[in-house]
């Protein structure tokens, strides 16, 4: 107890007596994830609660069971999951040829530097790029018009989830380049020699040995694109011409046309749902990058 | 032995190429059918270089852009404005508090931009009322949406320097805290300054939800408007924010590789 006390002066110096004024040197951060941040969070956890009198109920929650709210969730999860299985299965097979590459070598820089890029690549932009491709007077389009080949013979799927999927892919399988490849990166070859060395075949080595350590990453990564595309809004909604088929279109609806009485909070319902979903999908990926970092870390 | 590991690095080889070869095609095709697409009025790419004509002809273009540029600029100082500051505060004065900064930080990741904008839209209802209605307000909400990105950068640029021994030395000779702040931790994380910065330019050129949604413009909102009525106007200048953004991110990512290997001595520097 002495010794306690007799270091005690020298530490005035690292610990401030007065905490108060130093958490007010952190007062404007504070202030304004507040305003900007925790309260649009609570008027969206509250308002899914409340109805238009601001009474407590739970109407609004149970309108997410409404049979075209059932349908837009579905679509949205079908939309996400598929893109991020072609997302994360096409990434990993890229990562995969970008990891057997010199590692410093001018392709493999490109390669990341142009999925950094491409990863950010959404929303408006990618849209009109995919209307100049696969639009119905697009690059592609009229390409295989000349040469016989009607793309749209069974209507135009563009519009519609089957292109929103393609689309989505384009963002999808550059950000599993990126989150994928460190993991790639910490298999190491002598694992590849020791399980040669004890006779295994190439078949061996990716069953027993890199697939059981690559899986939480991949699973992982791939949860990460789910989450990545069940956010997504912009480019759905300028691509997306008739209909709100998935949750962030019916969202806008509710936010812009005119309001039901009584439906006013249906939208904060349906988004609180959007954030738990997402949540729910963010602590999983946690969970399999703490279990990934163990080997691969 | 050494036959087998050869074999292996040939048809190693083999794949890379040909998966580099399948998806290249896939990624390059939409921006080749973009350059295709808005080549095919000749006169789209001259009158988009030509500022006061096209100001002329497509003025919510215009305004879209200079609404961009400045809300890009704006929310990258005030981003930095909130965060170095506080970061830096909370790493020499309130260590106990990182987690919990962290976590802020981090929150708007598992909050979509389209659920942001419901809960936004009354506090939005309040800084019209205070500061307008102009675009230049959505910087508020374009700090929170970047707060994850820009944390990471400089949080991991202040890990890489010894802050609290920086800062007592400095403070030992006299030095204010704002003499720290700008003299000596900053010209220390400079290339962590730099990439938040540019990821949050990135970032913002790219936002469409926000401001749709709350009824402001910017230059997603004014290709998108123009879309409908000049498909070939709005496909060149797509493909000229893209390019914008491309180099802004490749920038980033050469700055990151050039400064990283030369970070350890920068810390030995020198303050001043």
């Amino acid at each position: 107890m002495a010794e306690v006390v007799a270091a005690a002066p020298q530490r005035v110096a690292a610990r401030p007596r007065l905490r108060g004024t130093a958490l007010l040197g952190t007062l404007p951060f504070f202030a304004y994830v507040t305003i900007f941040l925790i309260i649009p969070t609570l008027v969206v956890v509250i308002g899914a609660f409340a109805d238009d009198n601001g009474g407590a109920t739970l109407d609004n929650i149970e309108a997410l069971g409404n049979q075209y709210i059932l349908d837009a969730f579905g679509r949205s999860i079908a939309l996400s999951a598929i893109s991020a299985l072609a997302g994360a299965v096409l990434g990993a097979v890229l990562a995969y040829a970008l990891a057997t590459a010199a590692p410093n070598g001018l392709l493999r820089r490109a390669v990341t530097a142009a999925a950094g890029v491409l990863a950010q690549f959404g929303g408006v932009t990618l849209a009109f790029a995919f209307l100049a491709t696969i639009g119905l007077s697009g690059f592609v389009t009229v390409f295989l018009q000349d040469h016989g080949i009607d793309i749209y013979s069974g209507g135009v799927w563009l519009f519609e989830l089957p292109g929103l999927t393609l689309v989505y892919t384009y963002f999808q399988i550059p950000l599993m380049v990126i989150v994928f490849l460190p993991a790639l990166d910490g298999l190491r070859p002598q694992w590849r020699e020791a399980a040669e060395s004890l006779g295994g075949t190439t078949w061996h080595y990716w069953t027993r040995v890199a697939g059981p350590l690559l899986g939480p990453a991949f699973l992982g990564s791939a949860l990460l694109l789910f989450a990545n595309a069940f956010s997504a809004y912009a480019t759905a909604a300028a691509l997306v011409s008739q209909g709100n088929p998935i949750v962030p279109l019916q969202i806008r609806s509710a936010l812009t046309s005119e309001v039901v009485l009584g439906q006013a909070n249906v939208g904060k319902a349906m988004a609180l749902g959007m954030v738990i979903v997402v949540s729910v999908v963010m602590g999983l990926y946690t969970l399999l990058q703490r279990r990934t970092a163990k080997w691969l870390g | 032995m050494a036959g087998v590991i050869a074999r292996r690095a040939r048809k190693q080889r083999a794949l890379r190429w040909a998966v580099l070869i399948v998806l290249g095609v896939f990624f390059l095709l939409p921006l080749a059918a973009m350059v295709e697409f808005s080549t095919r009025d000749p006169g789209t790419w001259p009158l988009l270089a030509d500022w006061p004509k096209l100001s002329a002809t497509y003025p919510d273009l215009a305004d879209g852009i200079v609404a961009s540029l400045l809300q890009a600029a704006l929310t990258a100082l005030l981003m930095l404005l909130l965060l170095v500051p506080t970061a830096v505060w909370v790493r020499l004065r309130l260590p106990r508090l990182r987690r919990f900064v962290e976590f802020l930080c981090l929150l708007p990741l598992t909050i979509p931009a389209i659920v942001l904008v419901v809960g936004l839209a009354p506090v939005y209802a309040w800084v019209t009322y205070f500061l307008g209605g102009s675009s230049v307000t959505l910087v508020f909400a374009y700090t929170v949406l970047v707060l994850p990105y820009a944390y990471r950068a400089i949080d991991a640029g202040l890990s890489a320097i010894d802050v609290r021994t920086l800062a007592e030395a400095a403070r030992s000779m006299g030095a204010g805290w704002a003499t720290v702040m700008g003299r000596v931790v900053l010209p220390n994380i400079r290339s962590a300054v730099l990439s938040a910065a540019f990821l949050t330019v990135a970032l913002v050129l790219g936002e469409y939800t926000i401001a749709s949604l709350l009824n402001r413009t910017n230059l997603q909102v004014a290709i998108a408007f123009l879309g409908k009525s000049s498909a070939t106007m709005s496909v060149a200048v797509s493909l000229t924010a893209l390019v914008l953004a491309f180099v802004l991110l490749l920038l980033l990512s050469l700055f990151g590789r050039a400064s990283s290997p030369a970070s350890p001595t920068a810390s030995k520097e020198p303050a001043a």
